[in-house]
């Protein structure tokens, strides 16, 4: 069984890798078998990662080098709680994403969908990929064709307008690429490996010019993909892509993949230590807390309901970004916890915002007037994502916001903790009055019940579960806050007793 | 087999000769000696390459029976195996394309190509594995000599563009010999492996130093280094299709080759770096060129010159990974000259697809053309990622090298270099993708064959559902796969060939 | 500098100025035919370098003679010799290839102006 299990994680990338072929190739005239296809490798993806899930809290790290590709570096997968912590929740949501888009892309009737299936299950490979990847080379590989391949998706509706966003989304992700690569051949020049270690690999005797070097080039390439301002801009503009990209690239895979990259950087590069000592930590937890107030501010602002929740997604990201700079371990141990709620809620809003479009046509939040009597179960379902967000007990969103807050407070740092409150406010100033209008106005438009198809509804009601099951038993779904332990447990040091 | 360096190059010129006066009577019968005699000196170089690597020492051969240092030597080892495998197989690949590619472009003007394309390889492949200073020189005036007859055949612009590459190319042979008339008339040999044993003791000479500036000066000439690449645009641009993807991927590259063969095996270690400063102003000019090079690339609407800048760039990663000089740089370098080679010969290739189908060479036209040949695109798709250098393509990782090269050298600038023409070559590549993706609109598909000259319906049959017919597509395909698959399996190559080539850095 | 500094080396410095000519002739002049002559000159200036650099007072053809016997120092080095005639073959043919070059162009554009054929160059481009 152990022997299979080191292969699981280089299956579980294969799944999906084979549906990006397989799918184009069967095409569009036989969609029914293109579509088994997708849901078939995403649940085989899906069960061979969940797999492995106990072998992994016992402390089991699976995985195996498969080939050298470069001197002393292989192209390697191990498996750790931080990478196993999302590839769950990613492959997990692509169930759920698969069947919504296969409802939203018929609803909507969208041109080249056997592109849109294929790259997305490509953006999965390399999603998973990166999770699993042992070293920084093998991460960078998995980064770098996840750019490229979110590409086709951005420019899906071959539009003018979509080919510039498609030209500013390259642009930012391949100049972070590029840094990323510049900034492994700076570590491997100097220390000769790239393998992530647990507490870090660097330390101070490399002096401190090239440290903070290897440092900005690292947060460029990961701040692009976290959304960290003023890398944002790319994110709510790739908006323009079908919702379920939206929802699952640019709400969980995509954005996610640089917030995981901080986790690797602060925890496996350069070890929260010499993060803090070095003095990154308080720059990049500026950076973060501009980011959340900001994000939030201009969600405010936004009528079109795609946009203000791209705003609530960068704000978000920073939470994550910011608990890790915190470096406490409460902290991290929300942040790690924060990928996995925030994931569950935003997902759960972008289907009901997709749901509304495909069903009505209506985009902007000023249209949403009583139309919580025409799609009932879609609007509570963003009512939940909503207060989530906000940080009300119940859901996924308090248990990790408690732990943000209370690890700023051990750190000495209570100012975030007034970030982290001020923005719990604002999230619910931007998103709450939506599910009340929605409710309580009427509209002529909206008198009888009349909801999405349930090929979109069925994936709605999940995640919406699945964001509340989070709050109420945190450890109750994939074990997920066992995982975000040990990733704190073998980064600090630092073991929670007993948990929630 | 100890024949074995011989016959590469015998195989070859015996190849153009009988090509040239069969193809007198039938082109085809030409087409096919010239093609049967590379793909056999391809045969052979894989033999030797496993050869050498399997056993770890070199074959030396002596020509005429003359024993070296008297007679002329070629000498198989690593790198020699290295390039030769790479030039003879472009060399088979373009002469599998060829044929339909010239009778569309340059009609009734055929009759020299293709004993010129076998003697060009003939000339790239004796470069690489002559053992003597004088020799190289020859050959490489015997690839130079074939490189014009296969470039004048072009366009109208053609010949004149082709006279001003020929005066350069005279130049930087004349340089060279000039060279090697100083270190012979102070060592009193041209055997390569002579004059190492010898030069330790003339390190100092002046004349030594003037040979060595003098050669290296000939060879960076032939090589197209910024800012002696002028040449180079109107060539490319004005060459036949099959011409420019045979010459573009591998005829700088052997000269790059012959200055590394000279600073690892010729000259004594370190003499490039510390007795004079060689390397280091190869390294700054070609850092000058990449940037020239990309930047120039973007503003270009010809697809071929747009190539053309692209490849005063690239080679000049190469001039990088030798101005690097240590190990993990010149593995950079080096593998830069196989990657590029591989990914310069698919976008010509390409290129000449689209002009046979459709007759374009400016890019703005080109919109939709993924549409009308979807897998040639999608060929286009993997070089435009490999020139970016997206892993896990060949060109991420000679990029890798040379960067992890540049921080161990503490040669920031360079670094820089590095990273900001990667993402120059994006903009000038990714703006062609977005054209050939597009969709066209309120343009009807079957005004614009007719209008830019592309090939008739008739000569369309037998090709593959609009695409070009086998016989181009499958060079194409090969070398797609083969960008790819150097890229997955670089590190075979490297440590099979390409540390042991280098290895007189480290024990310098 | 003396006398003797020039003595010893004129002929060097000769083929140094016949260099010089030609690479002047090779990049400054416009007329292609011009440029070639300077070709030429450029590649004879190197013969030269050769065959000086192997001359020897006295010495003879290297062929073994009874009247020289076996001392090296009597004969002629033959391999400089064998390079120049093997470069000067090369020469003539990059000559030759050269001036077929030349003839096409001026088909072509009816002149040898290097000016007025890249303008006419760029106009029908």
């Amino acid at each position: 069984m152990d022997g299979f299990l080191d292969l699981a994680p280089l299956l579980a990338i294969l799944a999906s890798a084979v549906a990006a072929v397989v799918v184009p190739i069967t095409g569009e005239k036989r969609r029914n078998l293109r579509e088994t296809w997708t849901v078939l490798a995403a649940v085989v993806k899906f069960t061979l990662i969940a797999m492995m899930i106990p072998g992994v809290l016992a402390g089991e790290r699976y995985g195996m080098d498969l080939l050298e590709i470069a001197p002393g570096i292989s192209l390697s997968l191990r498996v750790d709680p931080a990478g196993l912590l999302f590839a769950t929740s990613a492959s997990f949501l692509w169930i759920l994403t698969s069947f919504y888009a296969f409802g939203y892309m018929r609803g909507a009737n969208e041109a080249k969908q056997s592109r849109f299936f294929s790259m997305l299950a490509a953006c999965l490979s390399a999603t998973i990929g990166l999770c699993f990847s042992g070293n920084i080379l093998t991460f960078v590989i998995f980064y770098e064709i996840l750019s490229v391949a979110t590409y086709p998706l951005v420019i899906h509706s071959g539009s003018k307008k979509a080919y510039e966003i498609g030209r500013q989304y390259l642009i930012y992700a391949l100049t972070a690429g590029i840094a990323l690569v510049a900034g492994l051949a700076a570590i491997y020049a100097v220390t000769g490996t790239l393998d992530f270690q647990p507490g870090g690999f660097l330390d101070a005797d490399m002096g401190m010019g090239f440290l903070w070097m290897v440092f900005l080039l690292f947060a460029l390439g990961f701040g692009v993909k976290a959304g960290v301002m003023p890398l944002q801009s790319w994110l709510p503009n790739a908006m323009i892509a079908p919702t379920p990209v939206s929802a699952l690239l640019h709400a969980v895979a995509v954005v996610k993949a640089g917030v995981f990259g901080f986790v690797r950087l602060v925890g496996y590069i350069f070890g929260p230590e010499l993060f803090g000592e070095m003095g990154a930590a308080t720059f990049l937890a500026i950076f973060a807390a501009i980011t959340i107030l900001v994000a939030s501010l201009i969600a405010i602002t936004k009528d079109d309901l795609k946009a203000r929740l791209a705003y609530s997604t960068v704000g978000h990201l920073s939470y994550i970004v910011l608990g890790i700079a915190i470096l406490a371990p409460q902290a991290m141990l929300g942040a790690a916890f924060h990928m996995i709620t925030h994931a569950a809620m935003k997902i759960t809003l972008f289907f009901c915002a997709g749901a509304i479009y495909v069903h009505t046509g209506k985009k902007k939040v000023s249209q949403l007037d009583g139309i919580g009597r025409q799609m009932p179960l879609t609007m509570a379902a963003f009512g939940v994502g909503a207060v989530g967000l906000a940080g009300v007990p119940l859901v996924g969103g308090f248990v990790s916001k408690w732990y943000l807050g209370v690890g700023a407070l051990d750190a000495g740092l209570p100012i975030y903790l007034w970030v982290f409150l001020l923005s719990g406010l604002l999230n619910a100033a931007y998103l709450v009055p939506i599910v009340t209008r929605a409710f309580l106005r009427s509209s002529p438009d909206h008198t009888r019940v009349d909801e999405a198809s349930l090929l979109m509804v069925i994936p709605i009601s999940i995640t919406m579960l699945f964001a509340l099951l989070l709050g109420i038993h945190p450890d109750g779904v994939f074990r997920f806050f066992s995982l975000a332990e040990a990733i704190v447990a073998s980064v600090t040091g630092v073991t929670f007793t007993g948990g929630m | 087999m100890s024949q074995l360096p011989a016959l590469i190059p015998t195989s070859l010129i015996l190849a153009g000769l009988l090509s040239l006066l069969v193809g007198l009577r039938s082109l085809r019968a030409g087409h096919l000696i010239a093609l049967t005699g590379t793909a056999a000196a391809f045969l052979l170089s894989v033999v030797g390459l496993v050869e050498v690597t399997s056993s770890g020492q070199p074959i030396r051969y002596a020509v005429g029976g003359w024993i070296p240092p008297i007679g002329i030597e070629f000498v198989l080892d690593h790198l020699a195996a290295y390039m030769t495998t790479l030039v003879t197989g472009i060399g088979t690949l373009v002469l599998i394309y060829a044929p339909r590619s010239i009778r569309h472009e340059s009609p009734g003007k055929s009759a020299l190509t293709y004993p010129s394309m076998a003697l060009l390889v003939a000339g790239l492949a004796g470069m690489s594995i002559t053992g003597d200073l004088f020799n190289l020189y020859v050959f490489l005036e015997i690839a130079a000599l074939a490189a014009y007859a296969l470039l004048a055949t072009g366009d109208r612009a053609g010949p004149f563009a082709t006279l001003r590459y020929l005066l350069i190319g005279a130049v930087g042979g004349g340089f060279y010999l000039l060279g090697v008339g100083f270190i012979y008339f102070s060592v009193g040999s041209v055997n390569m492996a002579d004059v190492a044993a010898r030069l330790p003791e003339l390190v100092e000479s002046r004349s030594v130093i003037t040979g060595a500036v003098l050669m290296v000066l000939g060879l960076a000439l032939k090589m197209g280094l910024f800012p002696l690449h002028f040449w180079m645009p109107d060539v490319y641009t004005n060459a036949p299709s099959s011409s420019a993807g045979l010459i573009a991927p591998i005829m700088t590259k052997v000269s790059a080759y012959a200055i590394v063969r000279l600073m690892l095996d010729v000259f004594p270690p370190a003499y490039f770096t510390e007795a004079i400063p060689i390397a280091a102003t190869i390294g700054w000019v070609s850092a000058a060129g990449i940037l020239f090079g990309s930047i120039i690339a973007i503003g270009q609407q010809d697809y071929r010159r747009m190539l053309a800048y692209s490849s005063v760039g690239q080679i000049a990663y190469v001039g990088l990974g030798i101005g690097l000089a240590n190990p993990i740089g010149l593995i950079g370098g080096l593998l830069h000259i196989v990657n590029h080679a591989l990914m310069k010969g698919l976008l010509f290739l390409i290129g000449g697809a689209i002009r046979w189908r459709t007759g374009l060479v400016r890019i703005p036209d080109m919109v939709g053309l993924g549409r009308k040949m979807p897998w040639t695109m999608y060929a286009f798709v993997i070089a435009v990622l490999a020139m970016v250098g997206i892993p896990p393509t060949a060109g991420f990782f000679s990029k890798v090298y040379l960067m992890i090269g540049a921080v161990q050298a503490d040669a920031w600038v360079w670094f820089a270099v590095i990273i900001l023409s990667s993402l120059l070559s994006a903009i000038y590549f990714f703006r062609m993708v977005e054209f050939v993706f597009r969709d066209v609109e309120n343009e009807s598909d079957a005004a614009d064959d007719s209008a830019t000259g592309g090939v008739t319906a008739r000569e369309l049959e037998g090709a593959v559902a609009g695409e070009v017919p086998p016989s181009m597509f499958i060079p194409i395909a090969i070398l797609s796969a083969a960008v790819i698959l150097v890229g997955v399996f670089n590190f075979l190559i490297v440590r099979a060939l390409l540390e042991p080539a280098v290895a007189p850095l480290l024990g310098g | 500098m003396t006398i003797e500094f020039f003595a010893g080396r004129y002929p060097y410095i000769l083929i140094a100025v016949l260099l010089a000519i030609g690479l002047y002739g090779m990049t400054m002049k416009r007329n292609l035919l011009k440029k070639i002559i300077g070709m030429t000159i450029f590649q004879t200036a190197i013969y030269l370098f050769f065959i000086q650099g192997a001359f020897k007072q006295g010495a003879t053809i290297p062929v073994y003679s009874e009247e020289f016997g076996t001392d090296p120092t009597l004969y002629m080095n033959p391999l400089p010799q064998v390079i120049v005639l093997t470069a000067i073959v090369v020469g003539v043919a990059i000559t030759g290839v050269a001036l077929s070059l030349l003839l096409l162009t001026y088909r072509r554009y009816g002149s040898l102006d290097e000016d007025v054929i890249i303008k006419s160059m760029r106009e029908s481009a």
